[in-house]
């Protein structure tokens, strides 16, 4: 492929939501006319100076926006001496990127009049900045979230009943993310004229992954000009992890076309990819229809979506964005695996050299750049985005390294 | 014109609703739910709605994800829902496939229409497949004369309802409330309001209505208004509580009460 071609056309996506041939909206009809009001509401707001300006003053005032630039030279040793650079997206209000997003669509939702909102979580992040973005709008709010991460989670299911939300642990299928999302569309389709779901990752029908990609853009926009400003040329790679993607397609999207620059997204490879216990989605996946949306997935020959496994709750997904696999299939971005085991090594390597206490799903991303750097040597420049902060996972890693008395 | 077509002609002709009985494929077993499907028939339902099980069915309340959790679990595939559109249509009724759209993605949806029509199916109702998303379908269902079943409701535009009729062949399915699949103990206004903004829009399309019926009092009230009335939880109930021959001879029970409904003046 020539560089030319693995710029993607930047009208993705159409007007009707595919990225190619990903993306769309394969969702019930009773759910059409609130999804076509939510997105008639977006390009609106898109447009309209007053909302811009509010939700700029929120990302300002109340996230902390815009996030520091950090070079962690004593890591870089570690990934064959070249230069790392980390958004810190784990600065931000409630700890991660979701806030970004979520402050968008809380605010679309007071403008089409609505009074309750739910939400799906992982590792909880999504929930926390859903329930914390409620709170601030005086929005009811109900939060979804698989049986098995309100146990691996539990200081975030804490901290979203502290902001005021319901939090529904699900105890069906896998008890994780997935299921998650399968009951919060029950909720929506049964309550739609009531509420708003605010999707925290660009999957889902359009316009979520156009939606959340222009609410999360704000970290790649932000952290190309800071790079450029700081080392006086542009990365070499922005690395990022990927579960369903919205912190990879908020870092990458300023970068998309900048030809020279290598966009590379880690998946989680739980066990390995080669055991089948993973949620590398692209690089074990095939296409098709999950949640609203073709994409790669986790499915078995039936059509059966597999369970994915991962350490980290926030990338336990069988799915994956639709932008990403287009991205993938014009080769614009790489997406790699990275077990359990690396990613944990990264954790505890970024916290013991740097002081900075990652969450997993970033740890992912520190990994992949450790690999990175000592592909590409000691004058690599290498963006990676830290999109969450790790307190929340004190307990996995306690026990994973066997920590305490 | 397919069985199903036939099928709700005929009903009309006799001044009735039809009755569609819907049960997943697999689940307790392949072939108890084929028997059941069997009894169904035998109770009285015109028109068998062979469900393919799916890991993630959005549409469906714990009655349906019970039964279809359990029928995955089984390894059910297309083959065998294609074995259980045989078996509906050599006994005497239409049989039509019910699933999410992943399933038929996956397996192809060319090789989809060819098999079905080959195993004596009349179409298929996607639940999850808006007319916009359906190309491929669209036009596989025409090449293989079957045919396709979208959905309605409540919230439906007026402009959606007619580019959603139009699109539909065989009949439109009439989601009569907001929410997933389950018994209810009324069967909601909002139902009657959609077939009548349905027929007013369309005139000459079918309108069959699904979500919440359980018994012959509400399949007659359903049946005085809609040209069929669909069935689900409340059969997929009888075998959650009797995953055997006493289940399946509650299905025909049921459908026997069922059919008696939809027959009342």
């Amino acid at each position: 492929m020539t560089p030319d071609s693995a710029v993607p056309d930047t009208t993705v996506p159409d007007a009707t939501g595919h990225f190619g041939p990903y993306g769309g909206r394969f969702v019930p009809e009773a759910l059409v006319a609130a999804i076509d009001e939510l997105t008639a509401a977006f390009h609106e707001t898109q447009d309209d100076p007053a909302f811009r300006a509010e939700l700029h003053a929120l990302l300002r005032d109340y996230t902390g926006r815009p996030s520091p630039l950090t070079d962690v030279p004593k890591f870089g040793e570690h990934a064959g001496g070249a230069r790392i650079l980390l958004k810190r997206e784990d600065l931000n209000h409630t700890g991660s990127h979701k806030i970004n997003n979520v402050l968008g669509q809380a605010l679309l939702t007071k403008r089409i009049g609505k009074k309750r909102v739910i939400a799906e979580t992982g590792a909880g992040q999504h929930g926390v900045a859903t329930a914390t973005a409620a709170a601030l709008m005086g929005l009811e709010c109900t939060v979804y979230m698989g049986e098995e991460d309100t146990r691996r989670q539990a200081l975030n299911v804490a901290r979203m009943q502290l902001l005021g939300a319901t939090v529904v642990p699900v105890a069906t299928g896998s008890r994780t993310l997935k299921d998650a999302i399968n009951e919060a569309m029950r909720d929506w389709v049964t309550n739609v004229e009531t509420t708003n779901y605010v999707f925290g990752t660009v999957a889902g029908p359009h316009p979520f992954p156009l939606m959340v990609r222009e609410y999360q853009r704000v970290i790649g926009d932000e952290a190309r000009a800071q790079v450029l400003d700081r080392v006086g040329r542009l990365p070499d790679v922005v690395a990022a992890c990927v579960g369903g993607g919205s912190n990879a397609i908020g870092i990458f999207t300023a970068f998309v076309p900048d030809k020279t620059v290598r966009l590379v997204g880690f998946e989680a490879g739980g066990d390995g990819v080669d055991t089948g216990r993973h949620a590398a989605t692209i690089t074990g996946g095939a296409p098709g229809v999950l949640h609203g949306a073709r994409s790669y997935l986790l499915q078995d020959a039936n059509g059966q979506t597999i369970e994915s496994h991962s350490i980290s709750a926030g990338l336990d997904y069988p799915g994956v964005g639709p932008e990403h696999s287009y991205l993938h299939d014009i080769g614009r971005a790489e997406y790699r695996p990275i077990t359990d085991a690396q990613a944990m090594d990264a954790f505890s390597l970024l916290s013991r050299s740097e002081g900075i206490i990652p969450a997993i799903e970033s740890a992912h991303a520190l990994a992949g750049a450790l690999d990175l750097g000592r592909e590409l040597g000691p004058e690599a420049v290498i963006l990676v985005n830290l999109s969450g902060r790790g307190d929340k996972d004190v307990e996995t890693a306690t026990k994973y390294f066997g920590l305490g008395s | 014109m397919t069985a199903l077509s036939d099928t709700l002609a005929k009903a009309r002709a006799d001044g009735r609703a039809a009755l569609i009985g819907y049960l997943p494929v697999g689940y307790p077993s392949v072939e108890v739910s084929i028997e059941a499907m069997r009894a169904m028939v035998a109770g009285g339902a015109d028109v068998v709605e062979v469900g393919i099980p799916y890991s993630d069915p959005v549409m469906d309340g714990p009655t349906i994800q019970a039964a279809a959790e359990q029928a995955v679990r089984n390894g059910v595939g297309m083959a065998d829902a294609l074995r259980a559109v045989s078996a509906v249509a050599d006994a005497g009724a239409a049989a039509v496939v019910m699933s999410y759209w992943n399933p038929i993605d996956r397996y192809g949806v060319e090789r989809f229409a060819a098999d079905l029509a080959a195993a004596g199916g009349s179409g298929a109702i996607t639940p999850d497949l808006i007319p916009d998303e359906a190309a491929p379908w669209l036009a596989a269902s025409d090449q293989h004369r079957l045919d396709r079943i979208f959905l309605v409701a409540p919230s439906s535009t007026d402009a959606r309802i007619t580019a959603t009729a139009t699109a539909s062949r065989g009949f439109v399915y009439a989601a009569s409330t907001m929410g997933v699949t389950g018994t209810r103990t009324s069967v909601s206004g909002a139902a009657q309001a959609l077939v009548g903004r349905v027929r007013a829009l369309m005139p000459d399309v079918a309108v069959c209505v699904g979500l919440g019926v359980s018994n012959g009092d509400q399949a007659a009230e359903v049946a005085a208004f809609a040209d069929g009335v669909i069935v689900g939880s409340a059969f997929v109930r009888r075998l959650l509580d009797a995953p055997d021959a006493a289940g399946v001879a509650a299905v025909e029970a049921l459908a026997a009460d069922l059919a008696a409904g939809v027959r009342r003046r």
